[in-house]
């Protein structure tokens, strides 16, 4: 799939030291982008989406009995996300099995999701959705909501709108789209680098997740905001083909 | 953990009041409740303190231990922050495990001050490549009254400001106690305190109380330092599952930034004493 563009929103940040992009990008452009679903067939639902160097895989499996049934709700089905990076994903070995990252990225990718999943029609269920990270060059959290969002509605599991996200960020004094690992967590001259993970939905233009760690203006923070919704409508076109070639066997 | 019981008459009175403007314990939708600071909770540590809004209240600790630099900063101390949710603070938290809440907050709050650049962490070697200093944060939760994330934040501030450096006793390899009259290496300009601000009903609240927390449909947490004079933001987090309007966020901009200049000046007297 082609590498969508962003380039409606002009960048009004002030000049500073991060005048260009290593893969040659504009500041405003995504990385080449694709995304396919179907890819485990015996789960329920199930995508990957990749963004660069950076891959996800989603698998959604339920509505389910959920137990312990003390956990069950009567009025409702639940959402339950687990977010995990494969040992091999990165240079140095990461131990296998959960960690603090992985549980806190698990936790903030199920209130996105929550937002607009309905699960009403499914109580005392459980619907799981697994993301992992094969391979990763930064935006993993947002890559993964990307595949998970596609597997749950390749799962046919009610949703009120989509879900697409983006990490935007601050390098020096420029605003930049679709962060690598370099631009996230290499840079550290001058301002240094703000990284800021964001989910927006489909129809409301909503925000379903925000995160940021860095340095950044009220000002600045909200040109992030409209660069991430020129950047989350580019990728729901990416998300709405690959549901749309769900059938087609070239590509499941 | 144990689900915080609501029934649906309190919600709807708590979403009611703030309708017109009101909370049940007489606080406006964006007025902080008071806050307090104490010192030399543990002689035993570099710092302790407690922090408390209202009746919410943290104790928070600093220790400092040796230990070997990470290959990838071999000239650079190493931080690391914890969050004990204590059952005696709240009917929710259980014994064990650090569940999702304690984790997260304890993750919030780590960023906030490694990212920030807060501490020194350079001043905090020892001998490059072979022995460093290692700062310990601890926070745990005394009573949970709402808002544990902006109480411990503060509290984990507080402690590292008041922190005094270990004396190193380079012959038998061991730390002997803390110097009284010299502090941790910080970067004191770079100080931000986290604000979070939930949507209840329709109304924006600042600095909730446990049955407001128990109704929130969002929260944003917004860390603000100073720029000049100017808040500028540091750090953010979004918790559960409601989405954040435009409308919203400029209303929690507007809040954040004129609250940030209430209360800065305070905090910095707090954190640095």
């Amino acid at each position: 799939m082609a590498a969508p563009t962003t380039q409606s929103v002009p960048l009004k940040g002030k000049k500073g030291i991060y005048t260009k992009r290593e893969d040659g990008r504009k500041f405003t452009d995504v990385r080449p982008m694709t995304a396919k679903v179907g890819i485990v067939p015996s789960a329920d639902g199930s995508a990957s989406f990749s963004t660069g160097k950076t891959k996800a895989i989603a698998v959604v499996r339920g509505p389910r009995t959920l137990h312990p049934q003390h956990m069950q709700n009567a009025r409702t089905g639940i959402l339950r996300v687990s977010y995990g990076m494969m040992p091999f994903s990165v240079e140095d070995r990461i131990r296998p099995g959960p960690n603090r990252r992985a549980e806190e990225i698990g936790k903030v990718t199920e209130w996105a999701l929550s937002s607009v999943v309905d699960l009403s029609g499914f109580p005392n269920t459980v619907v799981d959705v697994f993301v992992q990270i094969p391979q990763a060059d930064a935006g993993t959290r947002v890559a993964g909501i990307n595949a998970a969002a596609l597997a749950l509605a390749h799962a046919g599991i009610p949703m009120k709108e989509m879900v697409s996200a983006i990490g935007v960020g601050k390098i020096d004094k420029t605003l930049v789209v679709d962060l690598d690992k370099f631009e996230d967590s290499e840079f550290h001259d001058a301002e240094g680098s703000t990284d800021i993970p964001i989910v927006l939905t489909s129809r409301k233009k909503e925000i379903a997740l925000l995160q940021l760690d860095g340095k950044i203006s009220v000002e600045e923070f909200k040109a992030v905001i409209e660069l991430g919704k020129v950047a989350c409508d580019d990728i729901l076109k990416v998300q709405m083909d690959a549901l749309k070639n769900a059938g087609d066997c070239k590509n499941g | 953990m144990g689900k915080f019981i609501m029934p649906n008459l309190q919600k709807e009175k708590i979403e009611s009041y703030l309708g017109e403007g009101k909370r049940l314990d007489g606080r406006k939708a964006e007025e902080f409740r008071e806050i307090s600071v104490e010192t030399g909770v543990s002689k035993n540590s570099s710092s302790a303190v407690r922090v408390k809004y209202g009746k919410t209240e943290v104790l928070a600790g600093v220790h400092l231990a040796l230990a070997t630099p990470y290959p990838d900063s071999p000239d650079s101390g190493t931080f690391m922050t914890s969050a004990e949710l204590h059952p005696m603070a709240s009917q929710q938290f259980d014994i064990g495990r650090p569940g999702i809440n304690s984790i997260e907050l304890a993750r919030v709050i780590d960023r906030g001050i490694r990212e920030s650049g807060f501490i020194d962490m350079k001043a905090l070697c020892i001998k490059k490549g072979e022995k460093v200093y290692q700062v310990f944060v601890d926070i745990f939760a005394i009573n949970d009254d709402g808002n544990l994330m902006d109480v411990a934040g503060l509290a984990a501030l507080i402690a590292l400001g008041r922190a005094r450096m270990p004396i190193y006793n380079e012959e038998e390899d061991k730390i002997d106690g803390y110097d009284e009259k010299k502090g941790i290496p910080l970067n004191k300009e770079v100080l931000s305190f986290s604000m979070t601000f939930h949507k209840i009903g329709d109304a924006i609240v600042a600095d909730v109380s446990k049955e407001e927390e128990a109704v929130s449909k969002f929260r944003l947490t917004i860390a603000m330092g100073d720029n000049e004079g100017k808040p500028r933001i540091t750090a953010m987090q979004k918790g559960l599952a409601g989405t954040i309007s435009d409308k919203d966020m400029e209303t929690i901009l507007k809040l954040a930034e004129s609250k940030w200049s209430d209360m800065f000046p305070k905090i910095r007297e707090d954190v640095f004493g």
